[in-house]
């Protein structure tokens, strides 16, 4: 087997970026394993370089921060001191009676391997996508947080962040007649990226009142750039002539095979109808309802999670963004949404708090002042979640057909039948009885929504415990079942 | 250079560094699969790996995920049958895939979804591994 590094990264967006670099930097043995095909993850996803325009930074923020990390990323792989695993999705991480930690990777059908990669099947254990650490930085980021709702099965129904991947990634619009709903200042990227590509944007529904956070003295004041940002997006937004309609949501989304229409609905705070429906034309819907993190590793690991201000199920961290499993750091959305910026303060911290552990020199009062931004960029993140929630009575947009796992094809109903012809009282039970979350996506989409629908039917509030049953994945990617088998066999071999 | 793939015998051109999915949605292909229980159609959601709704067999390699695999040159996409809804029992197949000069123009949004006889059987349940 391969050298055991110091530190595996998992995660080469904004948070792994950093910390890699800052651990290398430091003069610890790096290996980066990332999904992705090259460097950015889903904040500065962009097309592939081989192929690159100058326009491809187009709606970019921050990418000369990027930039910079990606040029000490290629230092550091020039000083071999950084070994970067692209393409390979982590599915297993253990750990032996040393303390080190080895990660199983599968290919994640990014990179072009000639022809067969991902779900295909293997039958011996992939060795060269094995990975041993004595220390790990889990850096896995998240995904747009979904609510289901009659009508988001439909082709031409995307999560926005899958709209905004699209356009940044590969340079396609999803549609020609747009519509953007949800909540949180995510929407306005995505709604002028889609504009600036030439689709018409019929309206953005955002379900909560508008720039509340301005107005919190907290949450502004802990980082004043934001406020320029919003006023760029504002600027934007009037130019593209996009309607921006607070207190709106997509109640229905309407087609036979594909998005034809949408119903838009003025809501109370709570997210109770509140005025007349309006049906609006369109092909494209983007919804996004704020950032759901990907915890499975560090669950895997047994590290203590917690429910943050945002309802997400996130990793418990320390002040060194050490998380309760020994040898385990976690940064970036992992431990609370809160934007690249931040990810990539804690990203660094994570690096230097593991390489001082170690015995290495690192400058007097860095930490001190990363630890500094990430407060202030923690109290901002505080703000922005509490002025974009959830409305609380979201599970009143459904219907009995409604699909909650598009996976298992799981209604509500079904969900309703569960929980008051058998008793199905908690997420888990509901999950053991009518299967949500039991498909191909292991609840990473439904999770969210099956934790607040167990809830709402209790006539109670999501805790941690109805959301972590719904998080928790024995393998962290499908593997090849030959691929597993070969991995018992080399294990009986030792 | 422009990649040229093929979707059930029609023609998908493809940029490279676009993603099968992205290649497939600039055709005007927004589904490419059926649900096992109710064969309603799916395509990309998600769109960076997480939902597993777009997953279409490519080169006779089933369940790839259209979001991730990048496009190459002569791919062959969804030519099995546990891509669509309609067969095995369909009285029409689609089009061959040794086929792959089809005769529609594979710029219009339309021509792969006329050549897919989907509609036909769509509501009529679906044989083998339902």
């Amino acid at each position: 087997m391969a050298e055991t590094h110091d530190v595996a990264v998992v995660g080469a967006g904004p948070a792994g970026l950093a910390a890699a670099v800052e651990a290398a930097e430091a003069g610890l043995g790096v290996a980066l394993v990332d999904g992705a095909a090259q460097p950015g993850g889903q904040y500065w996803r962009h097309y592939d370089e081989r192929h690159a325009r100058p326009d491809d930074r187009a709606g970019h923020h921050g990418w000369p921060l990027f930039t910079g990390l990606r040029e000490r990323l290629r230092a550091g792989r020039a000083a071999g001191r950084i070994r970067y695993l692209p393409g390979r999705q982590v599915y297993l991480v253990t750990r032996d009676e040393t303390g080190a930690f080895t990660l199983r990777t599968t290919p994640s059908g990014t990179a072009e391997t000639s022809g067969t990669s991902g779900a295909s099947g293997a039958s011996t254990p992939d060795t060269a996508g094995t990975v041993t650490a004595r220390a790990l930085i889990l850096c896995t980021g998240g995904y747009d947080r979904q609510l289901p709702l009659p009508g988001w099965d439909l082709p031409g129904v995307m999560t926005a962040g899958g709209v905004q991947a699209l356009l940044k990634g590969h340079r396609v619009l999803a549609g020609r007649r747009a519509v953007v709903a949800g909540t949180g200042p995510f929407l306005l990227p995505v709604a002028t990226g889609l504009a600036r590509a030439g689709a018409s944007v019929e309206a953005v529904a955002e379900a909560n009142g508008t720039l509340g956070w301005l107005r919190d003295p907290v949450g502004a004041a802990s980082v004043p750039g934001k406020a320029v940002e919003a006023a760029q997006y504002a600027a934007l937004m009037a130019r593209h002539r996009i309607p921006y309609r607070t207190r709106t949501v997509v109640s229905r989304i309407l087609g036979q095979d594909r998005v034809e229409a949408v119903q838009l609905t003025r809501v109370d705070r709570d997210g109770r109808p509140a005025g007349p429906v309006k049906e609006i034309a369109a092909d494209l819907v983007a919804l996004g309802w704020g950032f759901t993190p990907s915890l499975e590793l560090a669950l895997m690991l047994g590290a203590d999670t917690r429910k943050d201000v945002d309802g997400s199920l996130v990793v418990a961290v320390d002040g060194f963004q050490r998380s309760s499993a020994d040898g385990v750091y976690v940064a970036g959305e992992a431990t609370g949404v809160g934007g690249a910026v931040l990810a990539t303060q804690e990203g660094r911290l994570s690096a230097l708090a593991l390489a001082r552990s170690l015995g290495r020199p690192v400058a007097p009062g860095l930490m001190g002042r990363l630890r500094g931004a990430i407060g202030r960029g923690r109290r901002f993140a505080a703000a922005m979640h509490r002025t974009y929630p959830v409305p609380g009575a979201w599970t009143e947009w459904l219907e009995e057909r409604t699909l909650v796992c598009r996976c298992e094809e799981v209604s509500y109903g079904d969900l309703r039948r569960a929980h008051d012809d058998l008793g199905a009282d908690d997420p888990r039970t509901l999950k053991m009885l009518a299967r949500p979350g039991m498909g191909w996506c292991q609840g990473r989409v439904c999770g969210f929504a099956t934790a607040g629908i167990a809830a709402c039917l209790n006539r109670r509030g999501t805790t941690a415990d109805d959301l972590r049953p719904l998080s928790t994945r024995s393998l962290a990617a499908p593997v090849p079942l030959g691929e597993l088998a070969a991995l018992d066999r080399s294990h009986d071999d030792q | 250079m422009t990649y040229r793939m093929t979707f059930r015998g029609a023609a998908v051109p493809a940029e490279p560094g676009q993603s099968v999915g992205a290649a497939l949605v600039a055709a005007g292909i927004l589904d490419w699969r059926a649900t096992r229980k109710a064969g309603r159609p799916r395509g990309l959601f998600c769109g960076i790996g997480v939902c597993f709704d777009c997953l279409i067999t490519i080169d006779g390699v089933p369940d790839r995920r259209a979001c991730l695999v990048p496009a190459a040159d002569g791919m062959r996409l969804g030519d099995s049958a546990q891509d669509s809804p309609q067969s095995p029992q369909s009285p029409q197949s689609p089009q061959s895939p040794q086929s792959p000069q089809s005769p529609q123009s594979p710029q219009s949004p339309q021509s792969p979804r006329d050549a897919d006889p989907r509609d036909a059987s769509r509501g009529g349940g679906r044989g083998g591994d339902a």
